[in-house]
């Protein structure tokens, strides 16, 4: 495998899309070695950024894009997910751990995120809209 | 293709929804809202749902499990789980929803645990 690599891929706000950029992300965990229930988490991670772009984001507006961005260097898988939103803060969630929000039927996307992949930050991308980067190594 | 399939069979005054499939954001999460629903409807107030034939689970489909068990509740009945998978145990776990679903392995304990 050369050092680092780099496969992106565009979709629009469609959650039936959500499966092509899934079979990527296995595709590029496999290359990294991962086993196959961190590939499974690390894919769950992902659809839930690429969801999160979708509908919080993007606002279901089929034509506004979602862009994700895979880099792939030995041991260590980063991506990128774009949507064309205004932002959010992701300081000021809801813990979805408290009791009293423990029956909330939504607001465990960025949860699982952070769960399951060992780092995830938010910026402003120059042209608009929010990236959320996301990284995971491979335990050796 | 459908995301997921939902059969419905009855033991005693206890209704099993065998799901296989995917509970997912779109498709997946409303069927199972709505089967649940449906059965509230008709007055079938206990309910068992069978996990074991579910391969993926999303932010979204846990959040309908959620929205199943407190419309269950509110409506006075009660939703309890069958045959989890490792990584439906593991996504209830993390998200401390354990404590709050009563889980069984084994269909004839969950049933009577409506007794």
């Amino acid at each position: 495998m050369a050092m680092t690599e780099t496969f992106e891929l565009s979709i629009n706000s469609k959650f039936e899309f959500v499966d092509k950029v899934s079979s990527m992300t296995k595709v590029m965990a496999d290359r990294i070695t991962f086993d196959e229930d961190t590939t499974g988490w690390i894919d769950l991670a992902v659809r839930e950024a690429v969801i999160n772009a979708i509908k919080h984001g993007n606002k279901s507006l089929e034509a506004k894009k979602v862009d994700v961005k895979f880099i792939v260097e030995p041991g260590l898988l980063t991506v990128f997910v774009r949507d064309r939103g205004e932002g959010f803060d992701p300081t000021q969630l809801p813990d979805p751990l408290d009791p009293e929000n423990l029956l909330n039927p939504a607001g465990r996307g960025i949860f699982f995120m952070r769960t399951f992949m060992d780092e995830v930050e938010y910026s402003t991308h120059p042209d608009g809209g929010i990236v959320v980067r996301m990284a995971k190594r491979l335990k050796v | 293709m459908s995301q997921l399939s939902i059969k419905d069979r009855e033991v005693g005054d206890v209704t099993i929804l065998d799901l296989s499939g995917k509970i997912t954001i779109g498709e997946g999460s409303v069927q199972l809202r709505e089967a649940v629903r449906r059965l509230l409807d008709d007055g079938k107030k206990k309910i068992l749902l069978n996990l074991g034939e579910v391969a993926y689970v999303d932010s979204s489909g846990i959040g309908e499990l959620v929205s199943s068990y407190t419309t269950t509740n509110n409506n006075g009945g009660h939703l309890k789980l069958l045959n989890l998978t490792k990584k439906i145990q593991d996504l209830l776990m993390i998200t401390k929803l354990l404590t709050v679903f009563e889980t069984f392995d084994s269909e004839a304990s969950a049933l009577d645990s409506f007794k």
